[in-house]
């Protein structure tokens, strides 16, 4: 109640504040897991802080605290003129897609889902690219022949990482096995970093030495535990090599923060278009992260065979299966 | 055989890890109950606590000055239900209610204020948290004593110490309510109050008594969830463990050795769920995800509703204290 309360009235504050502006102020709808959990959401406030820096317009921003919020956030926006408004994470989606039709005129983006109307601009990823790199990775730094997946919910999203890496995995080494887990089925699948370090303990426990995290901040247990057991985890969307230097084989970056960045300078240079963006490698979208935290870890030859996949998935020399095309993973 | 002891070694070890906060949780609801106070924020004093170790053991770079900083909270949050529930008799249920609501609500935004990292507090270094102690002799012990090593290494050793606080707890508690004339009196304030105010002896006092101890174990829970099993607070991570503490706690019946023997069954179950995950079973194949992870929930709904008996709570439970005049 406390918190509806006080959510609401900074809403009313924060709205009220910021309604003249010369250029449309773009604003910024998170997800559950929250601005600063190091990873997805963290990805899009990094790209509109860029976006800030580089043009001078601030921007408007929201964290929901639970679902009801979605469309009371997004018409809020709407209603102040924002643009573009940009809604991150899958969940969001028909809350966009009710109040894009209310306000036809007016500019969305939605990242990670696709809605299907004009004044939508629906930014997807193809995970399964990136995935396939770092499952690659994985192959080649395991020892034991065993590396383990653990994802947040069970949604085709995840599979369709899930999917991606176990490719990765066997276009390496077809002998190795890959253990897959799922935190839960609920949204609270993305904040139970307990369960996810049990999950990843219990992979470890049955030979896996890689352990790739595809899970918000539960991912943040799968880490830990990986790199308590001496073990190594791969972390996701933002760059998590620095969460435990050395312990993080690489991670699967997702450029949020790009796709964000971009569709807000689009609508400040009127380029704006609607429709479905597919950020894949060739695009940048999607990449595997090299730095001074895991540059020990990447031995010349793993670089070189990720750097010679990430080529023959550009040039369609490699095709990266997309669980989301069939709802199957054939490996 | 050494295949089904490789598998089941480990789920036990986890169980172990699983169970420690529900039976932390499950004793304070113990003593509370068993006092007379029915107390249902369980919950949000762990959370509240989660948080305070998470925070206190960032500033301090301490682990126990984090679980006395966790204690101190969750004390003052059972002190608020007493003063609610004991002195001027409110509605226990509400009460318990509220410090749910404010646990949960005040810990995000708190979290938030300070740290700007969406309701979690900063990550620890392993200095500032419970770390798991390795017993002596565990390098050698798988190889020298074979599944009984295994048994010794991940179940034995490898926790830390709050998980061994929680085992010794057990009898501790069960020697104070049956021989110690404190856990008489506390045993007596919750089935007939008016006997013992009779006696000369203050109701009042026994159950503040009893929610301050309360306090203390949901300190150590919120404790262990924050800075051993994890490393930093995240919100709303005690995730209704304080719920099913008391749903534990009706199926032992209000006694402490059921009461462990619960928890631990609630543990087991949890993590023979997760590593059960995605591992096809004979005859039956591979089985859906949500079939496991709804499985804990399942079972206790069937052993609630079969195979409990009678649970009687004690009498006075979940009834303010009026002098008669």
């Amino acid at each position: 109640m406390l918190r509806t309360t006080i959510v609401s009235l900074s809403m009313v504050l924060g709205l009220a504040g910021a309604a003249f502006a010369a250029d449309a102020q773009p604003a910024l709808l998170y997800d559950v897991g929250g601005k600063f959990d190091k990873s997805f959401n963290e990805a899009a406030y990094r790209g509109m802080e860029k976006f800030k820096a580089e043009t001078k317009i601030d921007y408007r921003e929201f964290e929901i605290q639970n679902d009801a919020q979605r469309e009371q956030a997004l018409r809020n926006f709407a209603k102040k003129g924002n643009s573009p408004i940009i809604a991150i994470g899958f969940s969001q989606a028909a809350a966009v897609e009710k109040v894009a039709k209310e306000f036809p005129d007016q500019k969305f983006a939605i990242v990670d889902m696709v809605v299907d109307l004009p004044n939508v601009r629906s930014i997807v990823f193809k995970e399964e690219e990136g995935s396939f790199l770092v499952g690659l990775i994985a192959a080649k730094a395991s020892k034991t022949g065993k590396v383990g997946f653990v994802g947040g919910m069970d949604i085709p999203l995840i599979r369709k990482f899930a999917c991606g890496y176990v490719q990765g995995v066997k276009a390496t080494d077809p002998k190795i096995t890959v253990f897959q887990n799922m935190v839960g089925t609920t949204g609270a699948a993305w904040t139970d970093p307990v369960k996810g370090g049990e999950l990843t303990i219990s992979q470890i426990e049955q030979g896996a030495d890689v352990v790739y995290a595809a899970a918000g901040a539960s991912g943040l247990g799968v880490l830990q535990k990986a790199a308590e057991k001496g073990k190594l985890g791969i972390g996701v969307d933002s760059n998590q090599n620095h969460l435990y230097p050395g312990k993080v084989l690489t991670s699967m970056m997702k450029r949020v923060d790009v796709a964000v960045y971009k569709a807000a300078m689009d609508v400040k240079d009127g380029k704006w278009t609607g429709g479905i963006n597919v950020l894949g490698l060739k695009d940048g979208g999607v990449d595997w992260a090299l730095d001074d935290n895991n540059k020990s870890l990447i031995t010349p030859e793993i670089k070189a065979a990720a750097d010679q996949a990430k080529a023959d998935i550009i040039s369609g020399k490699i095709q990266v299966h997309d669980y989301m095309a069939d709802k199957t993973c054939p490996f | 055989m050494t295949e089904f002891f490789d598998m089941i070694i480990p789920v036990i070890g986890s169980a172990v890890r699983l169970s420690i906060p529900l039976l932390f949780a499950c004793f304070a609801g113990l003593f509370s109950e068993r006092s007379g106070v029915v107390d249902i924020g369980l919950e949000g004093k762990m959370l509240g606590a989660a948080f305070a170790a998470g925070a206190i053991a960032y500033h301090t770079g301490s682990a126990t000055a984090g679980l006395m900083g966790a204690i101190f909270v969750s004390i003052l949050l059972s002190l608020v239900h007493g003063f609610a529930s004991i002195t001027h008799r409110g509605n226990q249920i509400v009460s318990g209610v509220a410090i749910n609501f404010l646990a949960s609500g005040l810990t995000a935004l708190l979290g938030q204020a300070w740290y700007g990292e969406g309701g979690r507090t900063p990550q620890l270094p392993d200095s500032a948290r419970f770390m798991p102690i390795d017993w002596p002799g565990v390098a050698t012990a798988r190889v020298n004593l074979g599944e009984l090593g295994n048994f010794y290494v991940n179940v034995i050793s490898g926790h830390s110490i709050l998980v061994y606080a929680a085992f010794v707890m057990v009898p501790v508690t069960w020697w104070v309510l049956q021989r110690t004339r404190f856990g008489l009196r506390l045993r007596a304030v919750g089935e007939n109050p008016h006997a013992v105010d009779t006696a000369g002896i203050s109701v009042a006092l026994l159950r503040y008594l009893a929610v301050i101890i309360a306090g203390v174990l949901c300190g150590a829970g919120g404790t262990y969830l924050a800075i051993a099993q994890s490393s930093e607070f995240v919100r709303d991570m005690t995730a209704g463990k304080g719920f099913i503490a008391l749903a534990a706690l009706v199926f032992a019946k209000w006694r402490p050795f059921s009461a462990m023997a619960t928890c631990l069954l609630f543990g087991f179950l949890d993590a023979a769920g997760s590593r059960l995950q995605g591992t096809p079973l004979p005859f039956i194949g591979q089985v859906p995800v949500q079939v496991f992870q709804a499985l804990p929930y399942i079972l206790t709904v069937v052993l609630l509703a079969g195979f409990i008996g009678k649970a009687i709570p004690p009498k006075a439970s979940g009834v303010p204290y009026t002098k008669d005049r």
